[in-house]
C-alpha cells in the first residue's frame, strides 16, 4: 500500500517533464532560420548557467511577449546587512529589483548593484561590468537542487538504514537496488586503493560524493534543465575536499615521499620536492576540470545537436539529428555515472597515497 | 581560464559546501554506518557459518575415518581371535589325538601284556594238563601193564599213535 502512494510523485514528475519538453519544442517551431541558430547558441549558454528562478520553461506569447513558466526562488544577499526577497522581482532579469532603498539588477545570472530604479550596468573593454557586486548566497536553482538531491538522499539511504534494522539484516525495496552500489563502492573503490586496514574511515565522504555527483549528474539530463557539475563552483567545493581529507591524512610517509623522496640521490630529491608539492594541488585541480569540462561538454555537445533537430528544415536531417541526440543522451546517461566512479576511484586513490606504509623504506 | 574565474560563484560554493558537509554528517550518522555495520555483521555472519560448515564437514571426514580406523581394528581383532580360535582348535586336536594316542597305546600295552599273561597262563594251563594227560596215560598206561602186557603195550602203542596223531 504504501509503495502505491509513493510512486504517484514519481509518475507526476514524469508526466511533468513530458510536458516541459513539448513546451521547449513548441517555443522554436514557426521562427526565421537564422534568428534561430542565435535564438539556439544563447539558450544553450543560459542553460549553462545559473538563475534565480526555476525556470520550468519559457516561449514567445502570440503577441511577441516572453512568457517564463516557473517559480521565483528566495535571493539572500549581503549588502551592508542582510536582505532577502523573491527572485520575482527582477522578472526574469528584465527590470531592476528595489530593496531597502538599493537596487539590484541581474546581468549575465549575476546580481549587481545600480544606481536606481532605470540603473544601467556599465561595462569596460572587455565587456566586463564594473558595478559593484553584492555577497550573494542566494538560492538559486541549482542551490534548490542541490536540497532537493540532499533531501532525496536522506530519505533514500536512511530509508535503506532503516529496512536493514526491520528486515533481519537484509535490505527492502529501494536498498535491494542500492546495496550492490554501496558495496561496489566499498570493495571495488575503497578497498583496492586505500587498503584494508584505512579504508573505514573514508568510506562516509566516498560514497557520499558517489552518489551525490551522480544523482546530481542525472538530474542535469532531466529537460528540467539543471546542471550543478558543470558549475565550477561545485566542482571546486568537491575537489577541495578532497584535497583536504588527503592532506590532513597525510601521514609521515606520505610527506617524506613529497619533501625528501627516499630512494633518490640528493640533488633529484631537491628538485623533486617542489614537483611533487605542486603535484599535491594539481591532482584536486584535475579533478575539479575533469568532472566540470566533462559535464559541460556533455551538455554543449547534447544540446547543440537537439537544437540542429528545428535548424534542418527536412525530415533526413532532422531525423538523424534526433538518432544522434539520442544516442548521445545515452552516452550521457553512461557519463553520469562513470565522472561519478572516477571522482570517487581518484579521491579513493589519493587517500590510499595519503595513509599508504611502506615496510620497506629504500624499495624504490 | 578567465571565464571559470568569472563563472565562479561564491554563493553556490558556500551552499554546496554547506550542503555536503552537512550531506556526509547526517548519511554518516543515519545511513552509512548502519548500512555498512549490517553488511559487515551479515558477511562475518555468513562467514561464519561456512567456517563453522567447513569445521563440521572436516569433524565429519575426522569421524569417518575413526570409524575406518574401528572397523579396521575390530576387522584385525576378529581376524586374530579366529586365528586364535584356530590355533585352539587345532591344539586341542592336537591334544586329544596326543592323549587318545597315549590311551590308546596304553591301552595296547595293557592289551599285550593281558595277552602275554593269558597265554602265559594258557601255557601254564597247557602244561597242566599235559601233565595231567600225561599222568592219566602214564596211570593208564601203568594199569594195562599190570593188567595185560600185551595190550598194554598195544594200548601204549595206540596212544603213542593218537598223540601223534595229535
Amino acid at each position: 500500500m504504501r509503495r502505491k502512494i509513493s510512486l504517484k510523485p514519481i509518475t507526476l514528475l514524469l508526466l511533468l517533464i513530458t510536458f516541459v519538453s513539448y513546451g521547449k519544442e513548441q517555443e522554436v517551431h514557426g521562427e526565421p532560420k537564422t534568428d534561430r541558430k542565435t535564438e539556439i547558441k544563447e539558450y544553450i549558454q543560459h542553460h549553462l548557467k545559473d538563475s534565480y528562478d526555476f525556470g520550468l520553461y519559457s516561449y514567445t506569447s502570440d503577441e511577441g511577449e516572453d512568457k517564463h513558466v516557473g517559480f521565483p526562488l528566495p535571493v539572500i544577499l549581503w549588502d551592508n546587512g542582510l536582505k532577502v526577497f523573491s527572485s520575482s522581482k527582477f522578472h526574469h532579469g528584465e527590470s531592476v529589483a528595489e530593496v531597502g532603498g538599493d537596487f539590484y539588477k541581474v546581468h549575465h545570472s549575476k546580481i549587481y548593484k545600480v544606481d536606481g530604479a532605470d540603473g544601467k550596468i556599465l561595462e569596460d573593454d572587455h565587456h566586463h561590468a564594473t558595478n559593484e557586486k553584492p555577497f550573494d548566497f542566494s538560492i538559486t536553482k541549482n542551490v534548490s537542487l542541490i536540497f532537493l538531491v540532499f533531501g532525496i538522499m536522506f530519505f533514500m539511504f536512511s530509508r535503506m538504514a532503516k529496512s536493514y534494522k526491520t528486515n533481519n539484516g537484509m535490505p527492502k525495496g529501494t536498498g535491494r537496488l542500492l546495496e550492490p552500489i554501496v558495496l561496489y563502492v566499498r570493495d571495488d573503490i575503497a578497498r583496492p586503493n586505500i587498503g584494508e586496514k584505512h579504508y573505514k574511515k573514508y568510506m562516509s565522504y566516498l560514497l557520499t560524493v558517489f552518489f551525490f555527483v551522480w544523482i546530481v549528474n542525472l538530474f542535469g539530463l532531466t529537460p528540467i534543465g539543471m546542471n550543478v557539475t558543470n558549475n565550477i563552483a561545485i566542482t571546486l567545493c568537491l575537489a577541495l575536499m578532497t584535497y583536504l581529507i588527503t592532506t590532513f591524512s597525510g601521514n609521515k610517509n606520505y610527506w617524506k615521499h613529497i619533501f625528501w623522496m627516499p630512494g633518490v640521490p640528493w640533488p633529484m630529491k631537491i628538485i623533486l620536492a617542489p614537483i611533487e608539492l605542486l603535484g599535491t594541488i594539481i591532482k584536486p585541480f584535475a579533478l575539479m576540470i575533469r568532472l566540470y569540462a566533462n559535464i559541460t561538454a556533455g551538455h554543449v555537445v547534447l544540446m547543440s545537436i537537439v537544437g540542429m533537430i528545428f535548424l534542418f528544415q527536412n525530415w533526413l536531417g532532422s531525423g538523424l539529428s534526433f538518432l544522434l541526440a539520442f544516442v548521445l543522451a545515452i552516452l550521457e546517461l553512461l557519463v553520469a555515472a562513470l565522472q561519478a566512479y572516477i571522482f570517487t576511484v581518484l579521491s579513493a586513490l589519493y587517500f590510499g597515497m595519503a595513509v599508504e606504509e611502506h615496510d620497506h623504506e629504500e624499495g624504490h | 581560464m578567465e571565464k571559470l574565474f568569472e563563472d565562479f560563484s561564491l554563493g553556490l560554493f558556500f551552499w554546496q559546501a554547506i550542503l555536503f558537509i552537512a550531506l556526509i554528517l547526517l548519511l554518516k550518522k543515519f545511513a552509512w554506518k548502519p548500512i555498512l555495520d549490517s553488511v559487515n555483521e551479515r558477511e562475518e555472519g555468513i562467514k561464519n557459518a561456512l567456517d563453522s560448515a567447513e569445521k563440521a564437514k572436516l569433524e565429519m571426514q575426522n569421524l569417518q575415518a575413526d570409524n575406518q580406523k574401528l572397523l579396521k581394528e575390530a576387522r584385525a581383532e576378529r581376524e586374530t581371535m579366529l586365528k586364535e580360535a584356530r590355533d585352539i582348535k587345532n591344539k586341542m586336536i592336537d591334544d586329544a589325538k596326543g592323549e587318545a594316542q597315549e590311551q590308546a597305546n596304553k591301552m595296547i600295552q595293557q592289551a599285550q601284556g593281558a595277552i602275554e599273561s593269558e597265554k602265559k597262563a594258557a601255557m601254564a594251563e597247557l602244561k597242566n594238563h599235559v601233565a595231567g594227560l600225561s599222568l592219566e596215560i602214564a596211570e593208564k598206561v601203568v594199569r594195562a601193564e599190570l593188567s595185560n602186557k600185551d595190550k598194554q603195550l598195544k594200548l601204549v602203542e595206540t596212544m603213542l599213535d593218537e598223540k601223534s596223531l595229535n
